[in-house]
C-alpha cells in the first residue's frame, strides 16, 4: 500500500467529489418505499392458496435516497462522454442523443410486440427501413432482424448454415468449422453451440490468414471458415476474396464476423467479397449505447443461399401494407427469441444512419481509419506496433517495447487509468504477446488524439526509464486500486446477505 | 456532419504526420474494384429532419397509454416511476462498456452486484447471474445448461409454456439433436407432466402464471422431476408476480428463468428486455452468462469485479459454458432502480394491485353472454374463451379504442382449439373506465 502524503484519509473515506456508497441492501428498509400507491381493496384474492407469505427480503428506499444512491455509484463510472474510450473491437463512439429521443417517443417505446400488426404499421415500417439500410450498405439481399446481441447474430449466421447443410444431406459429414487462432471467443463457442467442432487457422508473419494452411485444412467435412474482417489484428485480409472462394470450392460457407464493420462502413460492401453472412453489432457501428455492458442488437446478412433458413419473425411489405411473419417457414431454422428483436437498438440505429446519410457513412469509416493510423504513427518510435505497415480502424501493439522493463501489458494499462483514459484492449488478439489494441474511433478530435498520444509516449518513456514500481502501484486516483480478481473467484460472493454483514 | 469532430485542415495534417498522400492509401489492402462502392442511399440530414421522418413512423403506432389496454403474453404494461428514466440517461451509465476495468467501473459492477441479489431475493434462488438477452434465450440457455449438469438429452416442455419461449428452446435443443417432448397447449393447466418425466430426462420446464394466466403449483413437478433425477427449469415471464407468489425457489425448482421487464422496462415492441437467471450454489459453475463478485482492493477496501469468467467464451472459447458476451447491463440498472424504488413493501402492494385489477376485469368480462374465464387461480392475466373468433374480436376492439389482449390466434396459429381464446391482462395502470369501456365493446362484438 503506497500512501500519499499530500492526500491524507478522510473520516468518511469519502475524497470530495468521490463519495462512498453502501450497498442498497446496507441504506434502505423492509418498510420503507419510494413508490406510492393508492389503498388496495379488501377482497379476497384468487391465487390458488400459493400466495408469498414469507419475507421476500428486498428493502426500499425513498426516492431522494435511490436518486442519491445511483448518482454516487454513477460517479465511479468512466464513459464515453468523459473522455477517449480507445477498447479495440469495442468501436467505442459517441452516441447520439438525438437517438435516445427518438427511441422513447410513445409509439415506439410504449409499443406492444402482440399489438394488432393494424396498430404497429410504423414500428414495421421502422424495421424494414433499417433491414433496407443493412442489406443495402452490406451489398446482401436478406437480413435476420431478430438477434439480440453480436453473439447472438453469429448463432443465427451459424445456425442458417447448419440448415442449409443439412437441406444438402451433408449434416453428418460437414462437421468442422475453421476460424483464425485471432478469433473473437464468441466464434469457437458459437460453433460448438451449433454442434460443429473447432479448428484454428494459423495467421501469417504479416497478422493476416495464412491462405496456404487454410486450404490444406479445407475438404468436404468443412461446413463453414469464421473470419473478422477487418480482422481482430486491425487489419484487412488482403485476401479475402481467395479465402472466400476457396471455401466456397469446397463446398463451405464464409462466416464473417461483423465487429469491425465501421472501418469499412459506407466504403466497401461485404457482400463483394463472397461473404455468406455477417452479423452487425449495432451497438458498435451504428452507435446505439453500449450502457455498461448491453443490450447490443446483432441484426445477421444472409446471402442468397442462406435466406431461406433465416428465422422467424421477419416483415414482408405487400400492397403497401407491412406484414410480421411470425411462423417460420417449412425451411427456417426456427426462432431465436421471443417477439422480434431488439426493437429500441433498431430505432437509435436508424436515427444515426438517417443523421450520418450514406456519405456520412463514409466519412465516418475514412475518420476512424485516419485516427487509428494517426495515433499508431505517433505512438511507433516509443512503442512496438506488433505488423508492419498501415492499420484499419485499430492499432495493435505488442509489449516488446516493456521488454525488460518490469512493466507488463496490464500494468500499463492501470497506469492510463491514472492518466485519465480508459485502458486500450489488452492481452487481445491472442495472437500477440502481450496485446495493446487500440481502437480510437471517428469521434475523437485531432486535439484530443494528440494529448492521448502525449500521454502514452510519456508512459512508454516513463516505463522505460525504470519506474516499474510506480506502474504497478498503479491506479491510484481511481475511486478502487488494483482488485483481487483471484479472491473473488476462490470463494465467490455473488449476492449480498444479512449474515454476511452480521460478521 | 455534427458527430465528426475533424475537419478537412486537420485530416490533411494528419495524413502528412502518417506519410499517406490521400485516405484511400491507407486502405491499399482492400481490392481496388470494390473500394467505393456506390449505394442507393440518402445523403446525411439534420436533426430536424431525422426527427420529423422517424416521428411520423412513431406516429402510425397505437401506443399501450393511448387508451384502455389489456394486452400481455409475455410483455407488460405498467407504470415506470421518473426517476427511472432519468438514472439510466446518465453518461457515466449509458455511455461505459462492459466493467473490465473495475478500477474504474465500480458504478456498474455495484448496480450488479444488487440486481444479483435482488433476482436471487425474488426468485428464492441461491445464485443469480448478471443477466440474460431475455426471458426467452435465457430460458433456452436453462435447458442447455440442465443438459450440461445431467448429461441428459431430452427437454420435456409444459403445454402452458409460451410457444415463443417454446420455440426458442427447441430451436437451440435440436441444433444439438436432442429430444424435446412439448406437451398439448394446455389451457387449463391439467396436463399430467409427471407422466412425461422419465430417466432420459435432462429437465422439464413449466411457466408460471403460465402463458394462460393459471398459477401452477410447482411443488409436485419439481418432486416428480427430482425422483428422475431431472431438473425443474421455472419460467415467470411478469416479474411483478414473484411479489404476490411462492417464489419458484420455495417450490423446488433448480432454474428460475424470468423476464425483468415489468420491472424499469418499457413494452419497446418487444425489446430491449432483461432476462433474469438464477440457480442453486451447486450448479453455479455450470451458468451461462456474466457474474459480479466480491472482493477487495489493495487497500482492503471492498469492491466489486466480474468473476468466474473462466465459463465463458472470452476465456474458455469452445469449452464455454455458452457464446453469450454481452448482458442487458442498462435494462438491468433499469430493473434495479425500481426495485429499490419498491423494496419488498411497494412490490407487494403494487402485486395486490395488479391482481385486483385482473379480478376486476374478470368480474366485468364474464358477465358478458359469450364470454367463460377459464382459470381458476391467476395473478394480472387470465384467459377467455368467446363464442366467436378471438383475433376478429381483437381486431374489431382495435378501430374502437381498446386493445384487448393476445388472441389465441396470434401464439397458436392454425391451431382451431385456439381461436376463440383470448388472453387478458390488466395492471396497475388499469382504470375502472378502461374496464367499463372494455366490457360495453366487448358486449358490441359478440
Amino acid at each position: 500500500m503506497t500512501v500519499n502524503p499530500q492526500a491524507p484519509p478522510t473520516f468518511t473515506g469519502n475524497k470530495a467529489l468521490q463519495i462512498e456508497e453502501a450497498l442498497s441492501f446496507e441504506i434502505g428498509g423492509f418498510d420503507r418505499t419510494g413508490v406510492d400507491f393508492p389503498p388496495a381493496e379488501d377482497r379476497p384474492n384468487r391465487l390458488g392458496g400459493l400466495g408469498r407469505d414469507s419475507d421476500i427480503g428486498l428493502p426500499g428506499l425513498s426516492e431522494p435516497e435511490t436518486m442519491r444512491h445511483f448518482v454516487r455509484l454513477s460517479q465511479k463510472n468512466y464513459a464515453i462522454d468523459m473522455g477517449p474510450f480507445p477498447l479495440g473491437s469495442c468501436t467505442m463512439k459517441h452516441n447520439p442523443r438525438l437517438n435516445e429521443k427518438i427511441a422513447r417517443l410513445p409509439g415506439f417505446a410504449d409499443l406492444h410486440p402482440l399489438a394488432p400488426q393494424a396498430c404497429a404499421q410504423g414500428a414495421l415500417e421502422l424495421i424494414d427501413t433499417l433491414a433496407f439500410w443493412l442489406k443495402e450498405l452490406t451489398g446482401m439481399p436478406a437480413v435476420a432482424m431478430s438477434p439480440k446481441a453480436g453473439a447472438h447474430g453469429e448463432l443465427c449466421g451459424m445456425m442458417a448454415i447448419k440448415a442449409a447443410i443439412d437441406a444438402r444431406g451433408e449434416g453428418d459429414k460437414r462437421t468442422r468449422v475453421l476460424a483464425p487462432e485471432s478469433a473473437h471467443g464468441t466464434n469457437p463457442a458459437t460453433a460448438v453451440q451449433c454442434g460443429f467442432t473447432v479448428e484454428e487457422i494459423p495467421g501469417d508473419a504479416t497478422g493476416r490468414v495464412d491462405l496456404a494452411a487454410l486450404k490444406e485444412k479445407l475438404g468436404d467435412d468443412v461446413a463453414a471458415i469464421m473470419v473478422t474482417n477487418p480482422n481482430t489484428c486491425g487489419l484487412f485480409e488482403r485476401d479475402i476474396r481467395a479465402i472466400a472462394d476457396a471455401v466456397h470450392e469446397a463446398g463451405g460457407y464464409f462466416y464473417c464476423d461483423g465487429a469491425n464493420f465501421n472501418a469499412i462502413a459506407g466504403k466497401v460492401k461485404p457482400g463483394d467479397l463472397g461473404v455468406d453472412a455477417m452479423h452487425i453489432n449495432l451497438h458498435k457501428t451504428f452507435s446505439t449505447p453500449h450502457g455498461g455492458g448491453g443490450p447490443g442488437a446483432g441484426p445477421t446478412v444472409l446471402a442468397q443461399a442462406l435466406a431461406p433458413y433465416a428465422p422467424a419473425p421477419y416483415v414482408v411489405r405487400q400492397d403497401g401494407e407491412y406484414h410480421l411473419v411470425e411462423t417460420p417457414s417449412a425451411e427456417s431454422f426456427g426462432r431465436l427469441t421471443a417477439f422480434h428483436g431488439q426493437m429500441g437498438m433498431f430505432t437509435r440505429a436508424l436515427s444515426y444512419m438517417m443523421s450520418h446519410g450514406v456519405d456520412g457513412i463514409r466519412q465516418v469509416a475514412e475518420d476512424a481509419v485516419l485516427n487509428a493510423n494517426y495515433v499508431l504513427a505517433r505512438l511507433k518510435g516509443e512503442m512496438t506496433p506488433a505488423f508492419e505497415g498501415y492499420c484499419m480502424h485499430e492499432a495493435l501493439f505488442d509489449d516488446r517495447f516493456l521488454k525488460d522493463t518490469g512493466v507488463e501489458t496490464i500494468d500499463f494499462a492501470k497506469a492510463m487509468i491514472d492518466e485519465g483514459y480508459h485502458p486500450m484492449t489488452m492481452y487481445f488478439p491472442l495472437v500477440v504477446h502481450g496485446a495493446m489494441l487500440i481502437e480510437p474511433t471517428e469521434s475523437e478530435s485531432k486535439r484530443e488524439l494528440d494529448l492521448f498520444c502525449d500521454a502514452l509516449l510519456s508512459l512508454a518513456k516513463r516505463a522505460k526509464a525504470g519506474a516499474a514500481e510506480a506502474f504497478k502501484a498503479a491506479p491510484v486516483y481511481s475511486p478502487r486500486r488494483r482488485l483481487d480478481e483471484t479472491a473473488a473467484a476462490r470463494k465467490p460472493v455473488l449476492r449480498w446477505t444479512p449474515a454476511k454483514a452480521a460478521e | 456532419m455534427r458527430y465528426l469532430p475533424l475537419n478537412d485542415a486537420d485530416r490533411r495534417a494528419m495524413l502528412k504526420t502518417i506519410g499517406a498522400a490521400k485516405i484511400d492509401d491507407l486502405f491499399c489492402d482492400v481490392p481496388n474494384d470494390v473500394l467505393n462502392a456506390s449505394f442507393d442511399l440518402p445523403n446525411h440530414m439534420g436533426e430536424l429532419g431525422v426527427e420529423r421522418a422517424l416521428g411520423a413512423m412513431a406516429a402510425k403506432n397505437r401506443a399501450a397509454g393511448d387508451g384502455p389496454f389489456f394486452i400481455g403474453g409475455g410483455a407488460y404494461k405498467h407504470h415506470i416511476p421518473a426517476t427511472v428514466d432519468h438514472i439510466i440517461q446518465r453518461s457515466e451509465f449509458l455511455t461505459a462498456y462492459t466493467p473490465y476495468q473495475p478500477e474504474i467501473a465500480q458504478g456498474t459492477l455495484q448496480y450488479l452486484f444488487e440486481f444479483q441479489t435482488q433476482v436471487a431475493a425474488l426468485s428464492g434462488m441461491e445464485v443469480a447471474n448478471a443477466s440474460m438477452y431475455d426471458g426467452s434465450t435465457g430460458c433456452a440457455e436453462a435447458a442447455l445448461m440442465a443438459r450440461r449438469i445431467t448429461k441428459r438429452k431430452k427437454a420435456v416442455l409444459s403445454g402452458g409454456l409460451h410457444p415463443q419461449y417454446a420455440a426458442v428452446t427447441r430451436t437451440n435443443l435440436e441444433l444439438l439433436k436432442d429430444e424435446v417432448v412439448a406437451a398439448p397447449v394446455d389451457v387449463s393447466a391439467s396436463e399430467d407432466l409427471a407422466a412425461m418425466i422419465d430417466d432420459e430426462t435432462a429437465c422439464v420446464i413449466v411457466q408460471t402464471p403460465d402463458v394462460f394466466g393459471n398459477i401452477r403449483d410447482l411443488a409436485p413437478i419439481a418432486e416428480a422431476a427430482h425422483a428422475k433425477g431431472a431438473l425443474l427449469i421455472a419460467v415467470v415471464t411478469e416479474a411483478v408476480s414473484l411479489g404476490a407468489l411462492k417464489s419458484p425457489g420455495e417450490m423446488g425448482a433448480d432454474i428460475f428463468v424470468g423476464e425483468g421487464q415489468s420491472l424499469g422496462n418499457g413494452l419497446g415492441f418487444g425489446g430491449p428486455y432483461v432476462g433474469l437467471f438464477a440457480t442453486r450454489q451447486k450448479y453455479l459453475r455450470q451458468m451461462p452468462g456474466r457474474l459480479c463478485g466480491e472482493t477487495t482492493d489493495v487497500d482492503g477496501k471492498r469492491g466489486f469485479v466480474l468473476t468466474l469468467s473462466t465459463r465463458e467464451q472470452h476465456i474458455r472459447r469452445d469449452k464455454a459454458t455458452s457464446n453469450i458476451c454481452t448482458n442487458s447491463g442498462l435494462c438491468v440498472l433499469a430493473f434495479t432502480i425500481h426495485m429499490t424504488l419498491l423494496g419488498q413493501a411497494g412490490l407487494r402492494k403494487l402485486a395486490i394491485l395488479n391482481h385486483q385489477a385482473a379480478c376486476k376485469t374478470a368480474d366485468a368480462l364474464s358477465a358478458i353472454n359469450g364470454v367463460e374465464v377459464i382459470n381458476k387461480a391467476y395473478f394480472n392475466e387470465f384467459t377467455l374463451r368467446l363464442s366467436k373468433n378471438a383475433s376478429d374480436v381483437v381486431d374489431v376492439l382495435a378501430e374502437q379504442g381498446v386493445l384487448a389482449g393476445v388472441p389465441g390466434g396470434r401464439l397458436w396459429p392454425g391451431d382451431p382449439g385456439a381461436e376463440n381464446l383470448l388472453i387478458v391482462a390488466a395492471s396497475e395502470c388499469t382504470t375502472d373506465a378502461d374496464i367499463e369501456m372494455y366490457a360495453e365493446n366487448l358486449r358490441g362484438a359478440l
